[in-house]
């Protein structure tokens, strides 16, 4: 039997936590999943040494009035609801109205070395450090694109790594444009100078990429390319990350349907976050990269909507579409430099999954043709990696998305609630 | 400072503190997470249980994403490098 809630939301980040706060305040019966054990999303992850910010501890707070399940990771639709992976079996979780808050994951591009062990993302290199990954003393090089390169920088350094230097590509003349407006949005700028105290005496390179790492098994260096050449910096981690794209697949499973920006597709939604399938709410991230205040807002806006009180979600329209303003601000000032395209040559691994590269793609125009042949997207991550790093690099997008959403055991998808003590020496193997 | 967890990673001690990842914890012993397809050593890249780059055996499950999995008191790990 499916357990059956007023309303469901899958991703527990600052904009599940928001929507399930806003749809519990109306006395519905709310349910609030994520595949992680604990609640907070990306930006309010937990630090095992430092305290979350003031505004992450009152959401979790709100928690008590709402079913939480952690590890809870969706892999399926069934008539009667989201099919849900869990560490000890499975579950069905039926609902009145959904709500999609699934956020985003970094945009990863290829280069030349960045398989090696000591390569991670800026946002990954964040959250592992997060996690308790051992980095005091260690020499990091962050580069990539945008304001998350500030933020993991300063997660790196409070927990004692040595930053060797932020390699922004944006231009100095871009990054020097964006500064400037951030006069109008003065809690932006606020931020911005806390963490550039945060990072004092770290060198700060605009027009700067990272175009290879060395190392034989692990890296050993990185070699940058900047406005005065290129030079070479021996480090022990590299952080790169170009910015977010919206983690949409879960919606696209459900038949909601997506819209493009750019190159990447993001969930289509109306002025009350209502998706194209009736019951179905999206917000923050996955409607279009917007940042912390946007996610809290929408979230608040699709808990109101999804319990039925449009007014209250309409009101916060107007403080809602001010936030997303910001965001647009970023989108120009970072854009992506077209070199940062040309990075990876046909010996570049671009399929991590199945070490396919991007010269054995050369003359595929799809990617359901690039699979079948190549294997290229068939692997564990099922296409997250390579497939947005395809259509960044202008190759092709992705295909569409189909169940199980996540490598799943047999018994999930069986439908069996609860795995049996001979299923563990099978199970994921 | 918070309690501190101690795991096996490839037959070796290591300590971590309550609340960490496994993949946190291997990283004490290794960088070496998964061998490819083709051979090549792996250690995570997203951090967020996208990639799948950590995937390691715990407890003898294997294909677990380390960075998604609380490190627990007594945990058996091990890595494929």
């Amino acid at each position: 039997m499916a357990k059956r809630f007023d309303v469901l939301v899958v991703g527990a980040g600052p904009t599940g936590l928001a929507a399930a706060q806003a749809a519990a305040s109306h006395g519905a019966q709310v349910g609030l999943l994520d595949a992680q054990a604990r609640p907070g999303g990306q930006v309010w992850r937990h630090d095992v040494r430092h305290q979350a910010p003031r505004a992450a501890r009152e959401a979790f707070a709100t928690l008590d009035n709402v079913t939480w399940l952690a590890q809870h990771s969706v892999v399926a639709n069934e008539p009667q609801g989201l099919r849900v992976e869990t560490p000890g079996g499975s579950e069905l979780l039926g609902y009145n109205a959904l709500i999609l808050a699934t956020g985003a994951r970094e945009r990863l591009l290829p280069f030349p070395g960045w398989t090696l062990p000591g390569v991670c993302g800026a946002g990954g290199a964040q959250a592992l450090t997060k996690q308790g990954w051992p980095v005091a003393g260690k020499r990091v090089v962050v580069a990539g694109s945008g304001p998350l390169l500030l933020a993991a920088a300063a997660t790196l350094r409070a927990h004692g790594a040595r930053v060797l230097g932020i390699y922004e590509q944006a231009s100095a003349a871009t990054v020097r444009r964006f500064a400037s407006q951030l006069l109008h949005w003065p809690a932006r700028a606020a931020q911005a100078a806390a963490l550039r105290a945060r990072l004092a005496g770290v060198p700060y390179r605009c027009g700067s990429v990272v175009q290879r790492a060395h190392g034989e098994a692990q890296l050993q260096g990185v070699e940058v390319d900047g406005p005065r050449g290129t030079q070479r910096i021996d480090c022990d981690l590299l952080a790169v990350g170009y910015g977010l794209v919206p983690q949409v697949e879960l919606a696209a499973l459900l038949g909601c349907a997506l819209q493009q920006t750019g190159k990447h597709p993001r969930v289509r939604v109306d002025g009350l976050l209502r998706t194209s399938v009736p019951g179905i709410f999206a917000a923050g991230e996955i409607t279009g990269i917007g940042g912390l205040a946007v996610a809290r807002i929408e979230g608040t806006m699709a808990g109101h909507a999804a319990a039925g009180f449009d007014q209250e979600a309409h009101a916060l329209r107007a403080q809602r579409d001010k936030a997303r303003g910001f965001a647009a601000l970023l989108d120009t000032h970072f854009a992506l430099d077209p070199r940062i395209h040309r990075l990876a040559d046909a010996r570049t691994i671009v399929c991590r999954c199945e070490d396919i590269t991007l010269g054995e793609l050369d003359g595929f125009g799809d990617a359901r043709d690039a699979k079948l042949a190549t294997r290229c997207g068939m692997g564990a991550c099922q296409g997250r990696l390579c497939g947005s790093a395809l259509a960044e690099l202008g190759r092709f997008p992705r295909s569409g998305s189909r169940p199980p959403l996540f490598p799943a055991r047999l018994a999930t998808l069986a439908g069996h609630t609860s795995l049996s003590p001979s299923d563990d020496a099978y199970r994921g193997s | 400072m918070s309690r501190l967890l101690r795991l096996s990673v490839n037959g070796q001690s290591v300590d971590v503190p309550a609340g960490a990842s496994v993949a946190a914890a291997i990283a004490q012993a290794t960088l070496h997470f998964r061998r490819s397809v083709r051979g090549t050593p792996r250690a995570p890249l997203c951090g967020m249980g996208v990639c799948f780059e950590c995937r390691v055996r715990v407890d003898g499950v294997a294909h677990v994403r380390a960075c998604m999995t609380p490190a627990v008191e007594g945990m058996q790990v091990y890595t494929d490098g």
